[in-house]
């Protein structure tokens, strides 16, 4: 079997970049305790704040990703402190349809001042490597490494910064971390600042292999989810995981579905894990 | 114009038997369904092959649409019976875009993306368009006047008292003895039973159906037409669908105020209205316009 590590390399690649949105959903559950569909249009946001920045004016790839990350957290941001902090008094899922309501209202947005045609990236053209009959073009490389470094920050300021640990704390006991001085609103916000960023970001990533439209966020929201429930929801090392379980899973399946099912993996995934192990691989219970 | 408004009420009848549908799941039994889509297409391509690939007369192909749709409820609330609410709402939005990329790939069975035309409608081809439109509107008006009547009984009912107390407080419900699992199933196959009835009725009437009208757009019109008229009130859920349908219309009317506006601006545009009523009535008036009361106890 020729094919096979073709496959996996490329499954380790989009694993990798699929990780960085599923970091940014699966931290929101965890801290705000809902799922928030609305990643799909900050996604999107994301990729044409990147595409704005590489092609208007003229940045590579990286300071571009840098733009993603801010517009999308800062949309990501005030959309949530307008539309969705003041629903989650209600309930978990009423923010979650809110949270879809607002991706068709981000997601409009973004088609009423791009249009609805394809965009794509202004890259430089190069040869595609080959390593042993497995070919890599040196872009996916520069994409790892840039989602490799994205992550490395992530699982740093987690572990070592005092915002980190507040925000592991608030996603532990919410009650006992405001009894410890810690205010659960500014940590909710800063996540979702981070989240939405990281979202954003992820969603550039995705679209730099091909090309960008409106629905480009929503084409990912499938293997996300799928990444963060197989991880275990609210478990960041757990959507690390599972995007790389996710990524690998969606490639292989090529050998036996065709193409166009790739996406479908990940719900089976997502309906597996339920099935047999509700929290995931690092997660939570699910009931 | 006569046609066109019976074609909006037409609609709007489809709208009201989805809100009805939705209701009896998420108004009576509090469980989240986010793939409604995925219900309404099934039954909308039940029904279309039935009658066109098997050509099977539209009243079967009704009946095969409400079996397909509420078995794939069952099925898949039987799959999800354990899950929290917050996994359920994800696993029901894979499964509304699952069933799209069935529909957009299986091309030997739903003809891919380029849809299904030429779906019967009841006595198309002896009327003309006018009568048509006001022979399907009728019967669409009398589908949902039966769909309120029906699950309108069912809320009133004993069974309809026990879904509101397993949404209420399922641990309870379970404890005063009620069959909590075998209800849930129950009350989602029904509901979805009633969604795939509205994707029937909309194949026979536009007489075309294609993927991407399933997108999951329409599960927020529907959760805007349950959550503006009332979630858990049946005559809320047909207001409701009847708002969201002037909504849509009419901001099709205001379009033309703005000047060199594109067509997909217009309807990016009607977009971003739907999405922010939805979320500006769920922040004012979260019970909806007409609150849900429960049935009066029978004085002795």
């Amino acid at each position: 079997m020729e094919l096979l590590p073709q496959l996996l390399v490329n499954g380790i690649i989009s694993g990798t970049l699929l990780a960085i949105p599923a970091i940014g959903f699966t931290a929101i559950f965890a801290v705000l305790r809902f799922p928030n569909f609305s990643v799909a249009s900050h996604a999107t946001i994301g990729a044409f704040a990147g595409y704005a920045a590489n092609v208007w004016l003229g940045l590579p790839a990286a300071p571009a990703l840098i733009a993603a990350f801010l517009v999308a957290a800062l949309v990501g941001l005030a959309s949530d402190e307008i539309a969705l902090k003041p629903l989650r008094p209600y309930g978990a899922l009423t923010a979650a349809i809110a949270s879809i309501a607002l991706t068709i209202v981000l997601e409009n947005m973004v088609r009423f001042g791009f249009g609805n045609e394809l965009r794509g990236y202004d890259l430089p053209l190069v040869r595609d490597w080959r390593i042993a009959g497995v070919r890599v073009g040196p872009q996916q490389v520069q994409n790892l490494v840039l989602a490799l470094i994205i992550m490395a920050a992530v699982f740093a300021a987690l572990k070592f910064t005092r915002i980190g640990k507040a925000m592991r704390a608030v996603a532990d006991n919410p009650t006992l971390a405001e009894l410890k001085g810690i205010d659960p609103v500014r940590v909710g916000r800063l996540t979702v600042f981070i989240a939405m960023g990281l979202v954003g970001a992820g969603g550039m990533l995705l679209g730099l292999g091909t090309s960008i439209d409106p629905l480009t966020g929503f084409r990912f929201i499938l293997p996300i989810f799928a990444a963060a429930v197989v991880g275990g929801l609210g478990s960041i090392p757990g959507a690390a995981l599972g995007a790389m379980v996710v990524g690998i899973g969606e490639e292989l399946s090529v050998l036996v579905l065709s193409p166009s099912y790739k996406s479908a993996v990940g719900f089976v995934a997502i309906v597996l894990v339920l099935a047999f192990r509700p929290r995931g691989l690092l997660g939570e219970r699910a009931y | 114009m006569l046609s066109y408004l019976l074609a909006t009420l037409t609609f709007a009848g489809v709208y009201a038997l989805l809100a009805l549908g939705l209701n009896v799941i998420w108004g009576m039994a509090g469980m989240i369904n986010l793939g409604l889509a995925g219900f309404f297409a099934l039954g909308a391509y039940a029904s279309a092959l039935a009658t066109v690939a098997l050509g099977l007369p539209i009243a079967l192909g009704i009946v095969i649409a409400i079996a397909a749709a509420a078995l794939a409820g069952a099925l898949l609330s039987r799959l999800t019976l354990n899950l929290r609410g917050d996994y359920l709402a994800i696993v029901t939005l894979g499964f509304g875009e699952v069933i799209r990329l069935i529909a957009a790939n299986e091309i030997w069975l739903t003809n891919g993306s380029d849809g299904i035309p030429g779906i019967p409608g009841p006595f198309r081809g002896a009327l003309t368009p006018l009568q048509f439109n006001a022979l399907s509107c009728g019967l669409l008006l009398l589908a949902v006047a039966l769909a309120w009547f029906l699950t309108e009984r069912l809320r009133r009912s004993p069974y309809g008292r026990a879904l509101r107390a397993i949404r209420d407080d399922e641990t309870a419900a379970a404890v005063a003895g009620k069959p909590v699992r075998l209800y849930k199933v129950q009350a989602f196959a029904i509901g979805a039973g009633l969604l795939g009835l509205a994707g029937a009725a909309y194949a026979h009437f536009t007489s075309y159906v294609a993927p991407d009208i399933f997108r999951p757009l329409l599960t927020i019109y529907i959760f805007l037409a349950l959550t503006a008229g009332g979630t858990g009130n049946t005559s809320g859920a047909v207001l409701g669908a009847f708002l969201v349908i002037v909504i849509l219309e009419g901001s099709r009317f205001i379009e033309p105020m703005f000047h060199g506006m594109s067509g997909a601006q217009g309807a990016a545009l009607r977009e971003i209205i739907i999405g922010s009523v939805l979320i500006f009535v769920m922040r004012i008036r979260p019970e909806g316009l007409l609150a849900e009361r429960p049935p009066k106890p029978v004085e002795p």
